[in-house]
């Protein structure tokens, strides 16, 4: 019973396997590797494993606030930034090994020729509840 | 309406239809929508016999589900095997209830949820709330433990040590949502003590009101945790104390001991002490000592260390806490404090910055920021 944010880089994240970018593969590679997304949402349903899954944009700005009575400073896009994140999937498991697992089975995702990505996505523990018996 | 009342009726419901030949996951969909139509009615007209009253809906409500489902005869079958209502033996339907729903072929998630609901009677809703996930998330979870112990005979004999891990989970996962899971833990503890007479069902009883007493001073205002040598004793509750106490006692006296006895006598040991200052922790590192003899679990030795560095001094409980493996959860939080009591103020700051980052709750990662912070005010790092 221990949540986990899986996070996926437009940028930034070590080169996947099968690095082929999306506008370089067949409509049908791409119809598949979207029905490969959904069945895993789909099954993360099913065993009651599923919190949230979102994508951003990779459009956005920096932000910051720029003193009393002033309008915050923005800048961007994001264009110097080496870290991207393109989305997440929010999982809630009952081990860091399961949680493993499906990170390494969303990885697998078809691209180019119907092959996995092998896509590094990044496996973040959320804090828990602090427990009410420690000594 | 008294909805703690109305609650607690539920096991008993649930057993008496599952005994007249209902499914479990029928009758358990059957006796939630009994509840929920309880809450409806009752308060404008409330039954004399209100378990006689959900035994009556629930079982209604699983005829209307199967008839929906079922072909003709197999309805007819069940009508007819319909018992005349009359008392039935409730505790022992109850106690089956807690072995199925913390059945060992679940996962410990869906043993927690099952039990809630099943037992606690709990909604899928205030369940999900609690546990911060979708409805349909846990929707889904209850539904696919229900189909796990789908095969599992309603009068197998069960292992109560599952049934105290569950409960355990529940009690330790702490206030999140509108649901006291801290206080449902506790009251579906009591009830299971009242099914059977088992010295660890007693301790993990004890131990939960031990600590629960203790919970209006575990939290300053602001929120932060407040250790127990700082917290306010006057905030304790002397009333769930002595009842801890007296449980234990008794357990005590069955001569069995278990884990749970041990820990709620470690607890008991520091609810007994009017000032931290006057706390038995000789007695406290023998309770350790009876602890690590019952039980693997290498927490135990490093909560040990801690007792041993109170009993007799930093230095024993920095050798203590050598002996054992530095990757533990909290070793280094202990390092650290075990370090400042020796008076080596740099070492403990890193040590505590170092814990900070591996604490695995935010309101722990801050109350170990802030003993950092507090040391280097005291005595700032070197250059």
């Amino acid at each position: 019973m221990a949540k986990y944010l899986l996070l996926k880089h437009y940028r930034g994240a070590p080169a996947a396997v099968n690095d082929v970018p999306m506008d370089q593969w067949t409509p049908d590679e791409i119809s598949a590797h979207l029905q490969y997304m959904r069945d895993f949402a789909d099954k993360i349903n099913a065993t009651g494993e599923f919190v949230d899954s979102q994508a951003l944009s990779s459009e956005g700005a920096w932000v910051r606030y720029d003193g009393e009575g002033r309008p915050p400073v923005t800048d961007g896009p994001f264009a110097e930034t080496k870290d991207l994140i393109a989305g997440w999937m929010i999982i809630d498991v009952d081990s860091y090994e399961r949680a493993i697992e499906l990170a390494g089975e969303l990885s697998a995702a078809p691209g180019k020729d119907g092959k996995p990505i092998h896509e590094w996505l990044e496996v973040r523990p959320f804090y828990g509840n602090s427990p009410t018996i420690t000594e | 309406m008294d909805e703690a009342l109305l609650r607690s009726l539920t096991p008993g419901v649930l057993g008496i239809l599952v005994r007249r030949g209902a499914d479990f996951a029928a009758a358990e969909d059957a006796v939630q929508d009994a509840l929920v139509e309880a809450v409806r009615v009752w308060p404008a007209d409330p039954p004399r016999d209100p378990k006689g009253w959900l035994v009556t809906a629930a079982w209604r409500k699983f005829l209307d589900a199967t008839r929906a489902e079922t072909a003709r005869k197999r309805r007819e079958d069940l009508v007819d095997a319909e018992p005349e209502p009359g008392p039935v033996p409730a505790a022992d339907d109850t106690l089956q209830l807690y072995f199925l729903c913390a059945h060992p072929l679940l996962t410990p998630s869906s043993a927690v949820a099952l039990t809630l609901r099943a037992v606690g009677g709990l909604t899928t809703r205030q369940i999900a709330q609690a546990y911060l996930v979708p409805e349909a998330t846990m929707a889904q979870r209850i539904s696919r433990a229900k189909k796990t112990v789908s095969d599992v005979q309603f009068d197998q004999p069960g292992d109560v040590a599952t049934v105290l891990r569950v409960l355990y989970l529940v009690f330790n996962e702490g206030y999140s949502g509108d649901v006291d899971l801290a206080a449902e833990a506790i009251r579906l503890t009591r009830q299971l003590a009242t099914t059977i007479d088992h010295p660890e069902v007693a301790g993990l009883l004890a131990l939960m009101l031990l600590h629960h007493a203790r919970r209006a001073s575990r939290i300053a205002s602001d929120g932060s945790l407040v250790a127990l040598a700082d917290q306010d004793r006057e905030k304790w509750d002397t009333r769930l104390i002595a009842e801890g106490v007296e449980i234990l006692q008794a357990a005590l006296a069955k001569d069995q001991l278990g884990e749970f006895q041990a820990q709620a006598a470690i607890a008991a040991l520091h609810a007994d002490a009017p000032r931290a200052e006057e706390t038995d922790w000789v007695q406290i590192v023998e309770w350790y000592d009876e602890l690590a003899a019952l039980t693997e679990s290498p927490v135990v030795r490093l909560n040990r260390a801690v007792a041993v560095g109170e009993a007799d001094g930093p230095r024993a409980g920095l050798k203590a806490l050598a002996e054992l493996d530095d990757s533990l959860p909290r070793y280094t939080a202990v390092a650290a404090y075990l370090h400042e009591r020796d008076g080596d103020l740099q070492t403990a700051a890193r040590l505590y910055v170092e814990a900070a980052e591996k604490a695995s709750n935010l309101a722990e990662r801050e109350y170990l920021t802030r003993q950092a912070a507090r040391i280097n005010r005291k005595s700032p790092p070197h250059p």
